[in-house]
């Protein structure tokens, strides 16, 4: 017990600005002078480190420290939202006094009686020493052995980049209904760039590689996690050299596992995303309980898994993570939602609540989303395909909620040509649209994996980590875009 | 009084100073600071409802330290919040001790000299619009949102209409005998209208931005034109794979000549992570392009007095008539080329400098879009680009897209779920036409422009 609250988020928060029960009542309470329906307080600390090697030289090593208290207070759909980065009974009360401006009536609401409180009762990733407490001389090693490991492997590498980002942000919510809950959340992430180059083809291209999660510092310095990496955004680097231009027009596509999961997170994920389809601005809206996916395809977004880059023990308003089905056999089955939408949607919150920082409004988002694995041997999965594309890899991707149509880019593919698996091509782009793409899955292999903990996912100019995953699958009949038509 | 209310009546340059003298003191051979303080508010109205209304006070210092080591300078750079003494006393001495862990680079440094000794006033904010009322920025948003609704019947949901303004000061100094501040502000109007229901639905947006509230677009015009752009979009349909002219609208040829403005930044060109990394002095371009930053355009939302390390903004043609004139540089690209920098360092509190654009713009010709449009047999005419589908070390283009179809120089349907693929290198030779209007889309402008074929992929 001892040992936990040393590490303890309001033991933290409690001790650094004196912030004890009656201080976050008092703020509470000034916002309840109006008619709100709901307030809660929002603290940061965060810490982020990085360390950066480029042309052999580690040229920089930065730390970062944000820190600061938002004040939102919630009357029917509108907030009212103030934010100050100074933690101290005067800025807290001016940001009340400007958040509950939302609401134009007074009222004499019972006081609030904000609990003792306490961590979030699960811990998914518990580390016995901070990633940012690591000296930066480990960080500087690790990527130093990373950039000589690199450049030996082949003679085409040109330019080696790596860096290494390690976070740690404690939260502290306490909110109108009395509750206080605090969270440390962990985050580490290792990044390897490379540039090759064939002077006999007179081509460039560049690999790269990124692996993460909330979980030590110690775990990456293993060769074993590291090497791989590197010699995968090698192999892809060196493999593109020589791509062909990709094809374009309708065809048969095969989605390798991991990562193209990123496919459930723009066509559909952000599309059952509550806000959107409270407001009926999503082309997923009034959808519930229909097909939106061949039989066999089931779609959670499951925030509870131990150490993943997308997990949180709770979301940015306190609401414990959960694992939330969203496609069940085909049938959309549930939305993702914070406590504003879930209140005005009658449902109760799915833990989704999140937000960037304490400068930020909490929104429904995605923690990790992934699709269930099937009964398939990938092997069958590919072999089914007589002429197609087979996407391994992916870069970015970009959804329009509203039309549904979405779009994202290929990073590694190979034609399929009469079941095997022929050329690498590049520069391919796939767009679709999102309530129809998953009725087009016609297979689905048995290995779902989960990416390996890079993914940042934008909303309303905020950032949050998410996680992704798929297993191999093929979908009838999408639109590529190259330029080979 | 509490130590914050101390740091808040405190000029930004003297706070700057002293942080710089702290950080000397703590054992840095050389250092600068960065002091970014605001204020801000933004608002969003959805159909009658304000949605939310959110206000913040922001400050961040930024500390970046340079260690002598042997061959060149260590590096490290850190920012913190918290302006308190102590904090920042903590914070300069953990910058010295990892900038002691890191490595030497001969090319680390300060500009040794040429800093801006006159900082013009560029027009950057008007007094009295520091006096506005937040429920006047809401009315705005009030009248984009009615504006847009009122449109047409077809205009049916939104999701909704936003207004921001903020008010900051930012302060540099440095330990070669820099310090400088500059007050600035801008304000912007956002509008989000759908149009349709149920499978056919179709949202679209609009925007104005400025320095000054009286120079933002109306937000009539606004709602209205973003009700527009969404209503013309209803019934969109896939097009077969084809190779077409491809017409770019301004706010999309905006896209393009920021992307061109990544391709010459100094940091993409020594990594060689641009394709055009060895074309300095080449013509990259059709000999109708003419691109040209300019950080001292009076009330640009680009400009700026100073840059990011001190150095005077200015006039930089980079691409004229086609041919690549100069890289865009700071003094640690510059100084990885061999060149001087361009005064284009941009520097946030917590990060390095780099390399970044004032006000960019490519320069107008002489025809307008109706005209361009009338002149296309077949074609597509793109009004929205998804996805980040360019990889800038090969130059290969290929993005998710919706627009206009062209037949006989006119708009015949609207069209979605396509792609548009090419070459960027090859684009923008093929550039045949250039409108004459030019049209900001916050600091970077563009008129429409044409390319004469790119693969259009769909059914």
């Amino acid at each position: 017990m001892a040992e936990q609250d040393k590490d303890s988020a309001l033991t933290f928060f409690q001790d650094r600005y004196e912030l004890d029960e009656s201080r976050l009542s008092d703020v509470l309470d000034t916002t309840l002078e109006r008619e709100v329906d709901y307030a809660d307080l929002y603290f940061e600390y965060s810490t982020q480190d990085s360390v950066a090697i480029e042309e052999g030289i580690v040229k920089s090593g930065s730390r970062h420290l944000e820190q600061g208290v938002g004040v939102r207070a919630v009357c029917g759909e509108r907030q009212g939202y103030a934010h100050s980065d100074e933690i101290n009974p005067a800025s807290m009360q001016l940001a009340a006094n400007t958040a509950r401006s939302i609401s134009q009536n007074s009222a004499k609401q019972g006081a609030v009686a904000v609990g003792r409180g306490n961590d979030a009762v699960s811990n998914l990733y518990p580390v016995a020493m901070s990633p940012t407490d690591v000296a930066v001389e480990q960080k500087i090693d690790l990527i130093s052995q990373m950039d000589i490991y690199a450049r030996a492997i082949d003679p085409r590498i040109k330019q080696v980049s790596a860096s290494v980002i390690t976070q740690h942000r404690s939260i502290l919510i306490a909110n109108s209904d009395g509750q206080l809950v605090g969270d440390v959340q962990p985050l580490v992430r290792l990044n390897i760039q490379l540039l090759v180059e064939d002077a006999k083809l007179g081509t460039r291209e560049m690999g790269y590689q990124g692996m993460g999660g909330r979980y030590e510092f110690e775990k990456l310095t293993s060769p074993d996690m590291w090497k791989p990496l590197v010699d995968e955004a090698a192999r892809v680097a060196i493999l593109n050299l020589g791509a062909e231009d990709c094809p374009a027009g309708a065809m048969n596509v095969v989605l390798g596992p991991g990562w193209p999961g990123i496919l459930l997170h723009e066509a559909i994920g952000h599309g059952l995303e509550g806000d959107f389809n409270r407001k009926g601005t999503s082309a997923f809206s009034e959808m519930l309980g229909k097909r939106v996916a061949s039989e066999g395809v089931t779609v959670v977004d499951d925030g509870t898994l131990a150490h993943r880059r997308g997990s949180i023990n709770v979301d940015d308003e306190g609401t414990p993570s959960k694992k939330n089905v969203l496609i069940d056999d085909g049938i959309l089955v549930g939305y993702m939602t914070d406590r504003l939408n879930a209140r005005l949607m009658g449902t109760e919150p799915t833990g989704n609540g999140r937000r960037e920082s304490y400068a930020d409004l909490p929104m429904p988002r995605m923690t990790n989303t992934f699709m269930l694995a099937g009964e398939e041997d990938p092997a069958d999965v590919l072999s089914s395909v007589d002429n197609g594309i087979y996407a391994v890899s992916f870069g970015g991707g970009q959804v329009d909620i509203t039309s549904g149509k979405f779009v994202f880019s290929v990073s590694e593919a190979y034609k399929i040509e009469n079941g095997r698996v022929g050329a690498p091509v590049k520069g391919a782009t796939l767009i679709g649209n999102g309530p129809d793409v998953l009725k087009r899955v016609s297979r689905i292999g048995n290995d779902l994996e989960l990416d390996q903990g890079v993914g940042t996912c934008g909303k309303d100019g905020q950032s949050v980590p998410v996680g992704v995953g798929l297993p191999t699958i093929r979908l009838d009949q999408i639109t590529v875009g190259g330029t080979q038509g | 009084m509490s130590a914050s209310n101390e740091v808040a009546t405190r000029s930004s340059e003297s706070i700057v100073e002293q942080a710089l003298d702290t950080t000397l003191r703590a054992g840095a051979d050389s250092a600068d600071i960065v002091l970014v303080r605001g204020r801000s508010l933004e608002a969003r109205v959805r159909d009658e409802t304000v949605e939310f209304v959110k206000q913040a006070q922001e400050q961040v210092l930024g500390i970046r330290v340079l260690m002598q080591g042997e061959g060149g300078m260590k590096t490290a750079v850190t920012s913190t919040s918290d302006l308190a003494t102590p904090a920042i006393e903590q914070m300069a001495r953990e910058t010295v001790a990892l900038a002691r862990a890191t490595e030497a680079d001969p090319a680390a440094g300060l500009p040794e000299d040429g800093f801006a000794t006159h900082l013009p006033d560029l027009n950057l904010v008007e007094p009295s619009d520091r006096d506005t009322q937040v429920d006047v920025r809401i009315e705005d948003a009030r009248a984009a949102e009615r504006a847009a609704r009122a449109y047409d019947e077809r205009i049916t949901n939104s999701e909704g209409s936003q207004v921001g303004s903020d008010f900051s000061t930012i302060a540099y100094g440095n330990s070669n005998g820099f310090v400088g501040q500059y007050e600035s502000a801008s304000h912007s109007l956002f509008s989000e209208p759908i149009a349709g229901s149920g499978e056919n639905m179709q949202r679209d947006y609009w925007m104005t931005a400025a320095r000054k509230l009286a120079e933002l677009d109306s937000p009539e015009e606004v709602g209205s034109l973003a009700a527009e752009r969404a209503v013309r979009r209803l019934n969109a349909r896939q097009v077969s794979t084809t190779v077409v002219p491809v017409i770019f609208e301004s706010m999309l040829a905006a896209g393009l000549i920021r992307q061109l403005a990544a391709l010459v930044s100094g940091y993409s060109v020594y990594r060689e992570s641009s394709f055009l990394c060895d074309k300095l002095g080449e013509v990259i371009a059709a000999p109708s392009v003419t691109i040209i930053d300019d950080g001292r355009l009076p009330g640009g939302l680009g400009s700026k007095p100073f840059d990011g390390e001190g150095l005077p903004t200015r006039r930089n043609v980079l691409v004229e008539n086609g041919k690549l004139n100069t890289w865009l540089l700071d003094s640690y690209s510059g100084r990885k080329l061999g060149f001087p920098s361009t005064g284009n360092a941009s520097r946030g509190a917590g990060s390095p400098p780099g390399v970044g654009t004032t006000n960019l713009w490519l320069e107008p010709g002489n025809e307008s879009l109706d005209d361009i449009i009338a002149r296309t047999d077949r074609g597509l005419l793109v009004t929205e680009l998804l996805g980040m589908g360019f990889n800038p070390v090969t130059g290969d283009y290929s993005r998710g897209a919706a627009g206009l179809w062209i037949e006989g120089g006119e708009i015949a349907y609207p069209v979605e779920e396509i792609t548009i693929a090419g070459h960027f290198g090859k684009m923008l030779e093929e550039i045949d036409a250039i409108g004459s209007e030019l049209l900001w889309m916050g600091s970077v402008a563009a008129p429409a422009v044409r390319i004469a074929s790119m693969t259009v992929a769909g059914e």
